[in-house]
């Protein structure tokens, strides 16, 4: 009985060792004001004043911060630019990342193994430094205008970094094994039998794909769109490498007031909307998986 | 082991002017080195259910998968109702199939699977509910209209499978190992039901399977496979009584395989020499049987009598040691060791009480048979 607690106890100790309580911090910081010292806000609870101290730690704390959010439009035009460039760069990596799934599933058994090891094989090297392998090739002396103008495609060169055409790459490319690993999942499992059953009922191939192979594979879809959304709507390393100074997006925002302005108080407000941003898709994805679990069972 | 269709009515086969709805000409079929059809003509009628037995391996399936159309006929000619099938993808077929794992589309209802097919057809809107409900009450599934596939049992997935199959009227509905998935007593119960359902619609069955006792039970006629071939194709008391070969003989049912030379070949009755010293066997000759070559005798347990006592004047005794027996209830199974090393089942209804059946263990024992019993066959 006591095993069977301390075991169910561990995941919940960790969610309030590495979640509640960096998130109570941030939320505290986020209720506080500016101040020019360290730590850069105020007020900072006092326990030597006893009681007094704590109330007037307490009457301190105001949401300021958030209405500085909503009076200033720089920040709900972040929001609303991460969310539009998350959206499309999903929708991209879905487009990108379908036909590989689907071509993967289908392969012969044997190959499977050795292509999913394709797919997992960037994350052997650092994330950054791919990054930065992207600046060499979308600069304007890079490889890809290179190879274009090589090959006799344009006579001047593409102007691709620093505008929002390199975020997308770089958030495609970055997302795309979130976005096949879900959906190869899914196809994999089906019963190729399906097809078959839907083509002797007198469908083309084609439009057994339509009736059967998409919506099956609908789940992995959803999952793995939730898998790119949720991280590629507050990315900071993707659009300040490769984005301009047209780039908006929350996260290098979030970024700037931290680092740049040192205002830690508007920093933390940003992060908490941030999060309350992501909690719906975030709950509608768990309850995706929940749907599925339950189908599969 | 039944036939219930009764063979004087619904004999096509036997006709000379009926016309084969399904008709296989020099049918090959190759992956790569490997035949899995190995020249196969072969015709099948109008409102048959027709069985295709083998091992797996066989070529039982790829036969029906190339009627389905996801196969094509390295050689040979398949004509469906006078139409060539070379070439027609399975979806402008009037054919469809019942798949061995179901096949049902997991993520629509027991009425949208049944009704796939017909929204796919050039049936009217309006008439598909209709169809789709006639379908349901076929199979008695009308109160699961709106579950999932995961949602109701294996029998009426089953059951689901076959609604669907049916619904768009086939010429011809192919059933791959259509009960391989269902509990014994289940599967006896759904083989008198598809029986019903090939009846009452009047549609071609073809069915594939490994199971003898399926195929006896729901075929018009058996096809028996072996390698890519046809061994023989026959109705289900022919295959029983009068097997062409050693393999049929032995792939249906139980039987007692006797080896030997034969030795003469009378009119119907062969004889057989199958032990030094031994007075001959005698069985019926299976056709086109000739006196000279290795032979077999092959006898159904059930038509061997056992006894204490010597038999007497019969051809066909043997004396042995009872080595097993088996009791079954309705009958028990006697395992006889005969001095010459070879063993004979023998088969005997229990019409009597266990205690007074007087034969035992290690017993002495005559086992007799008459001259038509057994089947001599070539080897």
């Amino acid at each position: 009985m006591l095993a069977r607690r301390v075991l169910i106890g561990v995941p919940y100790l960790w969610l309030l060792v590495l979640f509640l309580v960096p998130f109570g911090i941030v939320l505290k910081i986020a209720l506080s004001d500016y101040a020019l010292s360290i730590p850069p806000y105020t007020p900072t609870m006092d326990f030597s004043q006893g009681w007094s101290g704590v109330k007037r730690f307490f009457a301190a704390l105001d949401l300021e911060n958030f209405w500085f959010l909503s009076e200033d439009d720089l920040y709900w035009k972040a929001y609303l630019s991460s969310l539009r460039i998350a959206l499309i760069s999903t929708f991209l990596t879905l487009l990108a990342g379908f036909p590989i799934a689907y071509a993967m599933a289908r392969a012969p058994q044997e190959w499977r193994p050795a292509l999913m090891m394709l797919v997992i094989l960037p994350f052997w090297t650092s994330f950054l430094i791919r990054v930065y392998a992207w600046m060499g090739i979308l600069s304007n002396e890079g490889f890809l205008n290179q190879a274009l103008m090589g090959l006799g495609v344009i006579g001047t060169p593409l102007t691709l970094l620093n505008t929002d055409i390199a975020v997308y790459i770089g958030i495609v490319y970055t997302y795309l094994p979130f976005m096949i690993l879900p959906v190869y999942a899914t196809l994999e499992r089906m019963d190729e039998s399906l097809l078959e059953a839907a083509e002797d009922l007198g469908c083309s191939r084609l439009s057994a794909f339509w009736s059967v192979t998409f919506p099956l594979a609908r789940p992995g879809m959803v999952a793995g769109c939730f898998l790119v959304f949720i991280p590629a709507l507050g990315e900071f390393v993707i659009p300040s490498l490769l984005g301009g100074s047209g780039t908006l997006m929350i996260g290098k925002v979030l970024w700037e007031e931290f680092f740049a302005n040192r205002d830690w108080p508007v920093a933390s407000a940003v992060a908490i909307v941030l999060l309350l941003l992501l909690i719906v898709p975030i709950i509608l994805f768990q309850r995706n998986e929940q749907k599925q679990r339950e189908a599969n069972r | 082991m039944t036939s219930s269709l009764d063979d004087t009515a619904f004999a096509p086969w036997k006709k000379a002017d009926a016309v084969p709805l399904i008709r296989f000409e020099g049918v090959t079929k190759r992956y790569g080195d490997f035949t899995a059809i190995d020249n196969i003509d072969l015709n099948i009628y109008e409102r048959e259910f027709f069985a295709l037995l083998g091992p797996s391996g066989c070529g039982k399936t790829t036969l029906m998968r190339m009627l389905a159309g996801f196969e094509d006929a390295s050689e040979g000619a398949i004509t469906i109702a006078g139409q060539n099938m070379k070439g027609v993808p399975p979806n402008r077929r009037a054919v469809n199939m019942m798949f061995q794992s179901y096949a049902l589309f997991p993520h629509l209802t027991v009425y949208d699977n049944i009704a796939f097919g017909l929204k796919r057809s050039d049936m009217p809107k309006s008439e598909i509910a209709g169809r789709v409900e006639e379908m349901l009450r076929l199979v008695q599934l009308g109160k699961f209209a709106r579950r999932k596939p995961h949602q109701i049992s294996g029998g009426q997935r089953q059951r689901v499978a076959l609604a669907r199959a049916l619904a768009k009227g086939p010429k011809l509905l192919l059933l791959d190992e259509p009960l391989g998935a269902l509990d014994k007593k289940l599967r006896q119960q759904t083989q008198f039901e598809l029986m019903d359902i090939q009846e009452k619609t009047g549609t071609t069955f073809v069915i594939v399977t490994h199971d003898q006792e399926e195929a006896m039970t729901v075929a018009s006629r058996i096809a028996v496979m072996d390698h890519g071939r046809l061994v023989q194709v026959d109705t289900p008391d022919r295959i029983y009584e009068a097997p062409n070969s050693v393999y049929v003989a032995d792939f249906v049912g139980d039987i007692d395989i006797i080896r030997g030379h034969v030795a003469a070949v009378d009119g119907d009755i062969a004889e057989i020499v199958w032990a030094e010293g031994k007075p001959p066997l005698r069985g019926t000759a299976a056709p086109g049987l000739s006196a000279g070559g290795p032979g077999a005798l092959a006898i159904r347990p059930e038509k061997i009598t056992i006894s204490k006592d010597d038999p007497g004047a019969v051809h066909n005794k043997v004396r042995g040691k009872v080595e097993d027996i088996a009791y079954l209830g309705s009958m028990s199974t006697y395992v006889v060791l005969l001095p010459d090393g070879v063993r004979l089942k023998c088969q005997m209804a229990n019409v009597r009480r266990i205690s007074r059946r007087g034969i035992a263990w290690e017993d002495d024992v005559w086992l007799s048979w008459t001259d038509t019993a057994g089947i001599v066959l070539p080897e």
